[in-house]
């Protein structure tokens, strides 16, 4: 069974003022078929675990370890990160102008796959992800997410999620921007890479309104650039009768 | 109209409305057949101030003598007939003198020209090929290929190996004719081109023009449009990949002197490494004759590395208001790390990414030229070209 596991992870990002830690020892354990929820105030660091797991070179590790199976992730580059099993769904994914959508899933898909999908299943697999996403085929041939909407932009991330199968998703405020029905369709598609039982799934998020569509296994609260609580379903009911003041209060 | 502009770029623009300097005042010399009438560059002249001289090994100074170093070989399909003529063949230079040093060189050193003829309404069912390859040394060349009345025909000059080489190059439409000119460089590191590809369009006639630069250590080409009747339409496409150590200049001039002309220019260029360096000039003129012109020109360049370096400048001059339309853009963006992360992220190894990237941005323009065959052609040789140096 899959693991990622992150030990006393700390992380820290230049800035015009110097060096300044983000994360101060996270611990975290995320099996396949798991979901986790980290929730947290902003600024509180969950973006910046996204993105250290990913490898983006902005963030410095300092201390601790990351591992998916065993294997020693923060050795590996960013793109090795992602043939290991490691998917982020972005926040703000980025325009790649010149290269259409359906080039981009199938260059990715074969990079993480080891050998190219066979084209007649292909065009299918694809054709019947982006239709469970009420992805307008049309999609295909536009250029990775530029003149996206903030919705397609979030579908575009999911559809990526549910071709790749990845090991460990992170998806880093993926309900952010959405409106209900778009959170909809894309809480469905987690859900369904859930149900697979084959991914494990971090889902960070600023919010309690998408847990009413992804229920999770655990909840964490994220503070100070550590985990300041875990606990079941329940812990999200608290943090949304009561919101994140008991964590960011006090030094 | 810019946007992104990295370090080390320029990116000017300008629109003038009558008077003042006219566009093609960017040669400090009139035009003339004879290289006498051009002073040796000094470098800081308009025309020349982008071009690093000393690397031109003497083809703007008199020195670089012609000793054969470039081999042609003509392949054309049967009706199409090839001579070789002297310098006062009425055919030889009818398209336009020349408008530089360089170019007045190569007019005053050729030993023969090669003139190319597909006669008036003949429709040619496969190109002619002319590949000159350098074998190390210097040399001169003139080639005219001139195009009847109501004649169709693809034209593909292929430039290989290393050379220092001096070529021009005329076009002559008919009435009514098509043609389609591909000029392809894709020179050995060492090879120095210059020169000036000058097409003459007929009445009614479309020249369709497509520049593709790869090679060489440096290259500095005048693509130049004249119109000799009214109807005449010419597209210029030109792609360029300048690596680091390579100068790659395009400097182009569309004359609209004629009523009801239109020309189109998209020039798309990708840099990589310290030492790259493009320039492409796009002037174009419209003349108080000119009415109904429409003429529109884009430059594009894709940055992939820090330090390497274009100077992108077009020009528009318009002396009559009754036009159709005159527009001209210029951009010039980076491969930014963030795409490159993003791409990573989903498993895509850096220099695929940078490839990915780099196909599509070409792709775009090699899919307005409209040859399938051409197409196909020009992305083999990008995905080679890709494949070799990213």
């Amino acid at each position: 069974m899959a693991t990622l596991e992150i030990h006393d992870l700390h992380v820290s990002v230049e800035t015009e003022n110097g060096t300044k830690e983000i994360l101060s020892g996270v611990d975290l354990t995320v099996k396949q078929g798991e979901t986790h929820a980290i929730m947290g105030p902003n600024g509180s660091g969950k973006s910046t675990l996204a993105y250290s797991l990913a490898g983006h070179p902005k963030y410095t590790v300092t201390g601790g370890t990351v591992t998916l199976d065993g294997e020693d992730v923060l050795e590996m580059s960013v793109d090795e990160r992602a043939r290991a099993g490691l998917f982020l769904a972005m926040q703000y994914p980025v325009e790649v102008p010149g290269v259409s959508v359906s080039n981009f899933l199938r260059t990715s898909a074969t990079a993480v796959r080891g050998e190219a999908p066979k084209l007649r299943t292909w065009v299918k697999e694809v054709k019947e992800a982006m239709e469970r996403l009420s992805i307008d085929p049309a999609f295909a041939e536009r250029n990775v997410n530029e003149g996206f909407s903030g919705g397609e932009k979030k579908r575009h991330e999911i559809l990526q999620l549910e071709l790749l199968k990845p090991k460990v998703a992170v998806l880093d405020e993926t309900d952010s921007g959405l409106d209900v029905d778009a959170l909809r369709t894309v809480s469905e598609g987690v859900n369904r890479v859930r149900e697979s039982g084959e991914t494990g799934t971090l889902l960070i998020t600023h919010y309690t309104r998408i847990l009413r569509y992804i229920t999770p296994d655990h909840v964490h609260v994220f503070a100070k650039g550590r985990i300041a609580e875990s606990g079941g379903p329940e812990l999200a009911d608290k943090l949304e009768a009561e919101g994140y003041e008991a964590y960011t209060k006090g030094a | 109209m810019a946007e992104n502009i990295p370090v080390g770029s320029t990116t000017d623009g300008a629109v003038q409305v009558g008077g003042g300097q006219p566009a093609d005042a960017r040669v400090s010399a009139p035009a003339s057949y004879d290289v006498a009438d051009f002073p040796v560059p000094h470098g800081r002249e308009e025309e020349w101030r982008f071009t690093p001289l000393e690397r031109l090994r003497g083809l703007h100074d008199g020195t670089a003598v012609d000793d054969g170093g470039v081999r042609h070989d003509i392949f054309s399909p049967s009706g199409v007939t090839t001579e070789l003529v002297d310098r006062d063949d009425p055919r030889v230079g009818r398209a336009g003198k020349p408008v530089d040093r360089v170019a007045a060189q190569v007019y005053s050193s050729f030993q023969k020209a090669t003139v190319i003829t597909v006669p008036k309404e003949t429709v040619l069912t496969e190109p002619v090929r002319i590949a000159a390859h350098g074998q190390g040394g210097t040399a001169y060349a003139h080639h005219v290929i001139e195009v009847g009345a109501f004649a169709e025909a693809v034209v593909i000059l292929d430039h290989t190996g290393d050379a220092t080489f001096g070529g021009n190059v005329e076009y002559i439409l008919g009435d009514g004719a098509k043609l389609t000119a591909v000029s392809v460089q894709d020179w050995g590191d060492k090879a120095v081109h210059a020169g000036q590809h000058t097409a003459l369009i007929g009445r009614d006639a479309s020249f369709r023009s497509v520049v593709v630069t790869f090679g060489g250590d440096l290259v500095r080409l005048h693509p130049r449009i004249n119109y000799a009747g009214p109807g005449g339409e010419a597209e210029l496409y030109g792609l360029y990949f300048t690596d680091d150590g390579q100068h790659q200049e395009h400097r182009l001039f569309v004359d609209h002197a004629v009523p009801h002309c239109r020309s189109n220019v998209v020039y798309k260029g990708a840099l990589q490494g310290r030492q790259a360096h493009a320039v492409w000039i796009g002037d174009v003129l419209i003349r108080a004759a000119a009415e109904g012109t429409d003429t529109y020109e884009l430059n594009r360049n894709l940055v992939l590395t820090d330090g390497a370096r274009v100077d992108s400048v077009p020009n528009l001059e318009i002396e009559t208001g009754e036009i159709v339309g005159a527009g001209h853009a210029s951009a010039t963006g980076r491969f930014e790390d963030e795409q490159l992360f993003y791409l990573m992220s989903r498993g895509i190894p850096a220099a695929e990414a940078r490839r990915l990237v780099v196909r599509g941005f070409f792709a775009e323009l090699v899919q307005q030229i409209g040859v399938a065959e051409l197409q196909e052609r020009l992305l083999e040789k990008i995905d080679a070209e890709l494949e070799a140096s990213v």
